[in-house]
C-alpha cells in the first residue's frame, strides 16, 4: 500500500470526487494559481480549470456565503479556509445560513458543502493564529463536524463529506499535512458517524480527535512499557459523536482520559467527559480526566507555547492518575 | 506473588476481630481450607479457614491483637519471596486503620498519639496527582468514599464497603479493593441453597417515608429516654356499668354509643390534673410542664402507627372527647390527618385489648414522657367472703415512663389515682 502525506490524501479525495461528480467545485484563498497555502490543492487548477477551482479574495464571510448559495443552487462546493482562525469572519454565514437553511426551508434546500482547512495550534503563530475552535462548530445543530487523524481517515472521511447533503466542517491541522500514512489505491469511504479504536487495551480508555490522536498513541506506548494497556479511541466525528464505541471501551476499562487541544471550558472534550460520567457512571473506578489546552490565549514564547498544549507526558500522567498509580 | 490475608467477617455484625491464637507459624505451608487462626468476634470464637494457598510469610497481627474486617493480618506467598515492601505497606495500612479509630474517639484535644496516628494515616494514602484531586477528596468528613464501579461490584458480591480499606486517593475504595476482598472471602455468606418454594417467599420492600420516620422516632425515644414500666390491675365493672347506663338513653335517641376510649381518655386527663408532673417533656437543660392535657391515641393504619391527638382533654367532657375521636380515628386510618392533628401529644394511650393482649409495654411517643398501654378486659376470680370467690372484670394498665422526667413514685401516684377513678368513676366529681 502506498504511503502518502496527509495533504496528498486530501488532494486525492478532492480530485477523485471532482472527477466523479461535475457539480463538485473548490474555492478559497490561493487554492488555484498558488496551489494552496499548504499545497493541498496542488495541480487541481490545471486539471479542472478556473470554473471549478476558484481563487477568492480575502473575504471569508463573502466566499463562504457564496459557497452556501452555490450549495443551495445544487452544486457541491468545497470551501477552503486558509485557517480556522479566519473562520471567525464567516461564523455568521456558517451558523445562521449553512447550519439552518435545510431546517428552516422544511427540507426544500439542502446544503451539500464541505468547509475545510487547518484548525488548532501549530507553531510560532501567537494567540490569534493558533486556536483550536472545534467546539464552536460542534456546538451547532445542522452541521456535521469531522476531524481525521491519519491520511487514510482523511481521504475516506473527506470523500464521504463531499457526498453528504449537509454542511460538513472538516478540521485538519497545519502540522499534520506532512504526516505520512498508508492509503490504498482503490476507492473507499469512511462513515461520518463512526469512531475508530486506534489501539486496543484493557486498562484505561484514551479518547481524542485530530492531531492529539498521534500523541495518545505515543502515550499508550509509554504506558505499555510500564505494563499499562491503554485503549486509544479516535473520535473522527465530533458531531455526531459515536458514543457506542466510547461507552463500550469505558465499560471495559473503567477509566477514561479525554484529550482535546482546545480550551477546557465548554469543549468537545468536556462534553465527552460529561457523557461518560452520565452513561458509564456505574462502570467508573475514577473520575474522568480531561487533558486540554491551558485556559489562556496561546503564548508566543515557544516553551510556553508547548507548555500550554497537551503533551505525551500530560496524557501519561492523567492515565496514571485515573489508574491510581503513582 | 505475595498477598495479604485479610480479617474476614465471621458473623453478620462483626466489625473487628481479635486473634485468639495462630494455628500456623511463619514458614508453614497453607492450603485452602486449612485452619490458620482462631478469631474472637463480638459473639464467639470462630475458626478462620484459609481461602488462600502458599507459605505463611509474615504475621502482622499477633495473638491478642485485633483488626478490623478487611484489614491485613498476615502475608502469604512463595517460600523465600521478598516481601519487605508489601509488609511495610500493610503495616502502614494497619497503623492508619488504628489511627482512624483513634481519631474518631471523641476527645477535645488531640493527643500526641492521635497526631502520630494522623501522620501515619496521611503517609498511608498514596500521593495523588493534581488531576486526581479534581473531585471531592479526603474522607475527613466521615463519608465513605468509593468509586461508582466499586459500589456496584461490592453490591453484586455482597461485600460491605465499610468493612474495607480503600487504596485510592483519600482512602477511596476502588475496584482493586473489592477484588482483593473477594479473594480473601471477606464477604457475606453465599445465598441459602436448596430453598424449596412454598406458601411463603422472601420479599424485600423499600421502607416508606412514614415507616422510616416511625422507626427513627421510636428508636430515638427508646435509646434516649430511660424507660421504666409500672403495671396495675384495675377492676372495670363499675366503669362498664357507667358506660352502659350512659349509652342506653343515647341508643334510644338513635345516637351512637360512647366509646370506651373516650371514658379512658377523660379519666386519664383527670388523673393527670391531679399529677401534673406526668404531663411534661425533657428538653435537655429544662423540663417543660404542659398547661393542657393533649392525649394521643395510637391508631393502626396500613403503613404504621399514627396518634391522633385530642387537645385540652382536661377541659372537655366524655361526649366531646368521643365526638372528636369519631371524627379523627377514621381519618387517621385513611392516612388523612394533618401534622398538627397527630403531633405534639403530651401523653399517649395505646390499647391492644381488642386483640386479647392482657398486658404489654409501649415505647414513649415524644415529646410526651409517658405512655399508657391498655390490656384486654378479662374475668379474674377474686376472694369473696360470702361466695368464696367471685369473677371480676379486670384489665391491666402499664405505664411507660421517661425516668429523666418522671420518677417511680410520681408514676405510681398517677396510676393509683387512675385506678381509683376507673374503679369508682364518681370520684371524678369530687
Amino acid at each position: 500500500m502506498a504511503k502518502i502525506a496527509f495533504r496528498e490524501a486530501i488532494r486525492q479525495a478532492i480530485e477523485e470526487e471532482m472527477r466523479r461528480d461535475d457539480s463538485v467545485l473548490l474555492m478559497g484563498e490561493e487554492v488555484a494559481q498558488y496551489n494552496g497555502a499548504y499545497k493541498v490543492t496542488q495541480g487541481l487548477l490545471e486539471t479542472f480549470g478556473s470554473k471549478r477551482v476558484i481563487d477568492t479574495p480575502i473575504t471569508e464571510e463573502g466566499f463562504t456565503g457564496m459557497g452556501i448559495g452555490a450549495a443551495m443552487a445544487g452544486l457541491r462546493p468545497i470551501v477552503e479556509w486558509m485557517t480556522f482562525n479566519f473562520s471567525l469572519m464567516a461564523i455568521d454565514q456558517v451558523i445562521s445560513n449553512a447550519a439552518k437553511t435545510r431546517y428552516m426551508s422544511g427540507g426544500q434546500f439542502k446544503i451539500p458543502m464541505v468547509i475545510r482547512g487547518p484548525n488548532g495550534p501549530a507553531e510560532f503563530l501567537a494567540s490569534q493564529h493558533s486556536q483550536a475552535l472545534q467546539s464552536f462548530y460542534a456546538h451547532i445543530p445542522g452541521l456535521k463536524v469531522v476531524a481525521p487523524s491519519t491520511p487514510y481517515d482523511a481521504k475516506g472521511l473527506l470523500k464521504s463529506a463531499i457526498r453528504d447533503d449537509n454542511p460538513v466542517i472538516f478540521l485538519e491541522a497545519e502540522l499534520m499535512y506532512s504526516w505520512e500514512g498508508e492509503v490504498p489505491a482503490e476507492e473507499y469511504l469512511i462513515d461520518l458517524d463512526k469512531a475508530d479504536v486506534k489501539r486496543a487495551g484493557k486498562d484505561v480508555t484514551l479518547i481524542a480527535h485530530s492531531k492529539p490522536v498521534r500523541m495518545m498513541l505515543q502515550a499508550a506506548e509509554k504506558l505499555a512499557e510500564e505494563g499499562i494497556e491503554a485503549e486509544v479511541i479516535d473520535l473522527r466525528s465530533l458531531r455526531p459523536i459515536d458514543t457506542e464505541t466510547i461507552y463500550k471501551s469505558v465499560r471495559k476499562t473503567n477509566r477514561c482520559v479525554v484529550v482535546d487541544e482546545a480550551w477546557p471550558v465548554a469543549s468537545v472534550g468536556s462534553h465527552i467527559g460529561f457523557l461518560v460520567g452520565r452513561d458509564c457512571f456505574d462502570y467508573l473506578d475514577a473520575p474522568v480526566q480531561l487533558v486540554s489546552g491551558e485556559d489562556v490565549p496561546m503564548p508566543y514564547n515557544h516553551r510556553l507555547e508547548l507548555a500550554a498544549q497537551p503533551s505525551v507526558e500530560k496524557v501519561v500522567r492523567a492515565a496514571k492518575s485515573v489508574l491510581y498509580v503513582d | 506473588m505475595a498477598e495479604a490475608i485479610l480479617m474476614i467477617s465471621l458473623s453478620p455484625t462483626m466489625e473487628k476481630g481479635t486473634i485468639a491464637g495462630w494455628q500456623k507459624a511463619v514458614g508453614d505451608s497453607i492450603t485452602t481450607g486449612d485452619l490458620i487462626c482462631e478469631v474472637e468476634t463480638d459473639k464467639a470464637t470462630m475458626d478462620y479457614e484459609s481461602t488462600q494457598e502458599g507459605t505463611l510469610l509474615s504475621i502482622l497481627v499477633d495473638q491478642g491483637g485485633s483488626a478490623k474486617v478487611g484489614d491485613p493480618i498476615a502475608i502469604v506467598g512463595k517460600e523465600g519471596e521478598d516481601i519487605a515492601e508489601l509488609e511495610a505497606k500493610l503495616k502502614k495500612q494497619l497503623a492508619s486503620s488504628e489511627g482512624d479509630e483513634k481519631a474518631t474517639t471523641p476527645k477535645e484535644t488531640s493527643s500526641p498519639a492521635q497526631e502520630k496516628a494522623k501522620q501515619a494515616s496521611a503517609a498511608a494514602s498514596p500521593p495523588a496527582h493534581r488531576e486526581s484531586h479534581a473531585g471531592p477528596a479526603g474522607s475527613d468528613d466521615g463519608r465513605l468514599k468509593a468509586s461508582p464501579l466499586a459500589r456496584r461490584l461490592a453490591q453484586e458480591a455482597g461485600i460491605r464497603l465499610d468493612a474495607l480499606t480503600g487504596s485510592g486517593p483519600g482512602g477511596r475504595i476502588v475496584k482493586k479493593d473489592i477484588e482483593t476482598a473477594k479473594t480473601a472471602g471477606a464477604y457475606a455468606p453465599s445465598p441459602v441453597q436448596s430453598r424449596v418454594p412454598g406458601r411463603m417467599q422472601d420479599r424485600v420492600e423499600p421502607v416508606s417515608g412514614k415507616r422510616a420516620i416511625i422507626a427513627k422516632r421510636l428508636s430515638e425515644s427508646m435509646r434516649q429516654a430511660p424507660h421504666f414500666y409500672l403495671d396495675i390491675d384495675v377492676e372495670a365493672s363499675r366503669l362498664a356499668r357507667l358506660r352502659d347506663s350512659l349509652n342506653r338513653p343515647r341508643q334510644k335517641r338513635g345516637e351512637e354509643k360512647l366509646s370506651f376510649n373516650a371514658f379512658l381518655i377523660k379519666l386519664v386527663a383527670e388523673a393527670i390534673t391531679r399529677n401534673q408532673n406526668i404531663n411534661a417533656s425533657w428538653e435537655g437543660d429544662s423540663i417543660r410542664y404542659y398547661g393542657s392535657v393533649d392525649i394521643g391515641l395510637a391508631v393502626a393504619q396500613k403503613e404504621g402507627l399514627i396518634t391522633p391527638v385530642v387537645r385540652n382533654c382536661e377541659a372537655k367532657g366524655i361526649a366531646a372527647i368521643d365526638e372528636e375521636l369519631k371524627e379523627l380515628i377514621p381519618r387517621a386510618q385513611a392516612g388523612r390527618l394533618t401534622p398538627e392533628e397527630y403531633e405534639g401529644a403530651s401523653f399517649s394511650i395505646t390499647n391492644l385489648g381488642s386483640w386479647g393482649i392482657s398486658r404489654f409495654t409501649a415505647v414513649i411517643n415524644p415529646p410526651a414522657s409517658a405512655i399508657l398501654a391498655v390490656g384486654a378486659l378479662r374475668q379474674v376470680p377474686v376472694p369473696d367472703e360470702e361466695l368464696g370467690f367471685r369473677f371480676v372484670d379486670t384489665m391491666t394498665l402499664t405505664l411507660g415512663c421517661d425516668h429523666r422526667v418522671i420518677d417511680g413514685a410520681v408514676g405510681a401516684a398517677f396510676m393509683a389515682d387512675l385506678k381509683s377513678m376507673m374503679e369508682e368513676p364518681g370520684m371524678v366529681l369530687l
